[in-house]
């Protein structure tokens, strides 16, 4: 056991704590908000490209800072970053998803076409997966894509496509071979948001926010060479871009400071005069999810070693969505409860209007998304399927389920 | 950056595990457990062999003089196997208090003999173990007077060290007149509790820290994270119990393991214990070498692994259905090796009020 960095990750953390003091008043602050990166956000992305705090294992022939992988490297960025509060570039499923995809997968003219300007911000992605019936049975995807001469015609309604509303171009899941079995007839294609026939209407959450969209494809005409791989691989290549997802981890900073945040709340709040962190059973419920932080913390840190060792960690790693958005979700509830009552007034903006939410506004968005995200990415009880299943070697499901083939 | 154990902790959790799984059968832990009382003799010798007696003694008494990280490793290790052994109190609290609290000429006399096996110290608290029951205890000169309930390990024990109040320590043969321990009939069969009346029992006094409230407090920590790592052991092997037994057992002609509503038991349980090795891992690393988290960090180790450990007893028992409710497979004793964990030196409540006043969160 040893927690101190070498002088190797010292070195990196001291260049990135460096460029962070000479940068930090005129960067972009992390916000939750997604919209189309402006001027001065694409000017900053292009900034920690060249330093390498972005993109920063993309090769250097497709425009990136060309290191060696290192999690331990991305950690430390990564955490410094967060601390400071400011952005770390621009966070896009285009980046994070869809272009290691393309550096494994994709043909030489779509890596040349799409790498670059995507790490740079120019072009933003959606992704173009869920559907109202293909959600936690992904496979499922009903939206057609027919091949007449030299394009694919999509048709079809796709949904949960967060940032479809600005996006420039789409990776799209849909099915090519409806003759073949359910997993083998589906296929991968890129697709420009501008090309005729896409009508996106945004889709109003709980939240009050329209942060996701629905949209629909009526003759969409996408030219075949946008396929990624061939026809029938769809799977295996969303699978692919799915395992860069899950390969994200969480961030036990942010829960830890979410504790912070909440000890001052139930210093400030009174109950009849008494503060609610003098009051034991307030202080017990956040002291005890301060103990499962904690524990969250240094799991993150035992898997940042395995991983730094090429080491997969297994069922350590399957447990990790589960455990932590269940967990912030209990965290989000207690601020929920200590505004109490006088937290009730409900505000809130649109991410697209600017404005700032109030702060027991926000924390009711943040409880609210925070179901989200145990729903979302593959639901608490699916996780619970692949942690029994894939973690713990218990039986699978009826192969009966899995190999339906789907005609409709 | 290197969160994991060292090869050496690996081999010692090991050998440890490998002696566990051969000598200790489910046939052999039971004989220990309703016959024995919690212990005998040779196998506590065989462990003490092996090294876990003189695992915290310094090397220059013949020790291996390792940390509280290396005690965790071992701790998990008996708790999986929920050995009937007097490891929290006679292997780690004992010599880290004689470390902390004995003058060198006691040090040269009891740290042989602790490495060696001979002498086995139970450790109590006449305050300040944050746990209920009797705890009234005086020292007169060199006589120790009064009555301590619920000690841990104190079956078996030659010794009885008494941490006062003030933060001395008193130490007492169990043969001496004026000492009386009763091991009582107790929940966990393998770790028996006994309540010590002492009546001017002649005693040495260990004195020798130069501030002894705050060793007083790292005994008790290092104590409270040994029961925790138990806990941790104990509760994967009550995990691994209820999956293997869903794996055999079938009803409506499939094996229980197959439907969703016991597989989502088996990855609830997981989901919650995976992550508390290393909260367990960095309690015992703050112990040895980050003192200012060492405190909070024990007390949510204690804590945590509390609440893990009774949703795992819990579920795991439910899962072997009305086997799990009858004393035939045994799992009542890991059962009850949870609950004791729990219990003893702080519940989870008063481990937390103790963390928020160490954080300033509120007034002690």
């Amino acid at each position: 056991m040893d927690l101190s960095y070498s002088e190797k990750y010292r070195t990196l953390q001291n260049e990135v704590r460096a460029f962070i003091g000479l940068h930090k008043d005129a960067s972009p602050k992390a916000v939750g908000v997604r919209r189309k990166p402006d001027a001065k956000m694409l000017e900053w992305q292009r900034l920690l490209v060249e330093k390498g705090y972005a993109a920063r294992t993309i090769p250097r022939q497709f425009g990136g800072f060309g290191a060696e992988p290192d999690v331990m490297e991305a950690a430390i960025i990564a955490e410094e970053f967060s601390k400071a509060g400011i952005a770390a570039g621009i966070m896009s499923q285009g980046i994070s998803m869809l272009v290691p995809t393309l550096i494994e997968v994709g043909t030489e003219a779509q890596r040349e076409s799409f790498i670059g300007p995507t790490i740079r911000g120019e072009i933003i992605w959606c992704q173009g997966y869920s559907e109202p019936g293909a959600g936690s049975d992904l496979a499922n995807v009903q939206t057609k894509g027919v091949l007449e001469g030299e394009h694919f015609v999509v048709n079809g309604q796709k949904i949960w496509t967060s940032s479809a509303h600005y996006a420039d171009w789409m990776f799209l899941l849909c099915r090519t071979e409806p003759d073949k079995p359910k997993h083998q007839g589906l296929s991968y294609l890129l697709l420009s948001m501008k090309t005729p026939g896409i009508d996106v209407r945004p889709l109003r959450t709980m939240t009050g926010k329209a942060t996701f969209n629905e949209v629909f494809f009526t003759d969409v005409r996408v030219p075949a060479h946008q396929i990624v791989m061939g026809r029938g691989d769809g799977w295996a290549v969303a699978n692919t871009t799915l395992k860069y997802e899950r390969m994200m981890l969480g961030d036990a900073n942010k829960f830890m400071h979410r504790v912070h945040r909440i000890r001052e709340l139930m210093e400030t709040t009174r109950i009849d005069g008494v503060r609610l962190i003098d009051m034991p059973e307030w202080r017990d419920r956040l002291v005890r999810l301060q103990g499962e932080v904690m524990a969250s913390k240094y799991h993150q840190m035992r898997l940042l070693t395995e991983a730094a060792k090429g080491i997969d960690a297994g069922l350590k790693r399957l447990v990790v969505k589960l455990y932590g958005t269940e967990m912030g979700y209990r965290l989000s509830g207690l601020a929920v409860d200590v505004y109490g009552a006088a937290g009730l007034a409900f505000d809130p903006h649109d991410d697209m209007d600017g404005g700032t939410d109030d702060d027991a506004t926000a924390w009711h968005t943040d409880h609210m998304y925070d179901l989200g995200l145990i729903i979302g990415g593959g639901s608490s009880q699916i996780q619970k399927n692949i942690i029994s299943e894939r973690g713990l070697g218990m039986p699978r499901e009826p192969k009966a389920a899995l190999q339906a083939t789907t005609k409709s | 950056m290197e969160f994991a154990l060292t090869e050496e902790q690996r081999l010692l959790d090991e050998s440890l595990r490998g002696y566990l799984a051969r000598e200790l059968t489910l046939d052999k832990l039971k004989t220990l457990a309703n016959e024995a009382g919690g212990f005998a003799k040779s196998h506590w010798q065989a462990l003490a062999d092996l090294g876990i007696a003189g695992l915290m003694v310094p090397e220059e008494h013949g020790g291996a003089g390792l940390g509280l990280l290396d005690a965790a490793v071992a701790a998990e290790a008996l708790g999986y196997a929920a050995a009937p052994v007097a490891f929290v109190g006679a292997a780690v609290m004992a010599p880290l208090a004689v470390s902390l609290m004995a003058n060198a000429s006691q040090q040269s006399e009891w740290f042989p003999k602790i490495a060696s096996g001979e002498m086995r110290i139970a450790v109590a608290f006449a305050g300040g173990s944050g746990q209920t029951g009797t705890a009234d205890v005086r020292l007169d000169g060199l006589k120790l007077s009064g009555r301590v309930d619920g000690v841990l390990d104190v079956a078996g024990a030659t010794h009885v060290l008494t941490i006062l109040p003030d933060g001395r320590a008193a130490l007492v043969a169990v043969d001496t007149s004026g000492v009386e321990a009763t091991v009582k009939p107790t929940l966990d069969r393998t770790r028996p509790l006994a309540d010590v009346v002492f009546s001017g029992a002649q005693t040495h006094v260990l004195d020798a820290s130069n501030d002894p409230a705050g060793a007083a407090r790292r005994v008790r920590d290092a104590g409270r994270v040994m029961l925790a790592a138990d806990t941790l052991g104990a509760s994967q092997a009550m995990l691994d119990k209820a999956v293997a037994y869903a794996g055999e057992r079938v009803q409506f002609g499939r094996v229980i393991a197959s439907f969703q509503a016991v597989k989502h038991m088996a990855a609830e349980m997981a989901t919650d214990l995976e992550p508390c090795r290393a909260l367990v891992w960095f309690a015992a690393h703050a112990h040895d070498a980050i003192p200012e988290e060492a405190h909070v960090s024990a007390c949510h180790a204690k804590a945590h692994l509390a609440e893990v450990g009774r949703l795992i007893q819990t579920k795991a028992t439910e899962m072997h259905g009305g086997m799990g409710f009858t004393e035939l497979m045994g799992l009542e004793l890991w059962y009850k090796r949870i609950s004791l964990d729990r219990h003893t030196l702080g519940g989870p409540e008063r481990c937390r009020h103790e963390a928020a006043v160490a954080q300033g969160w509120v007034k002690g």
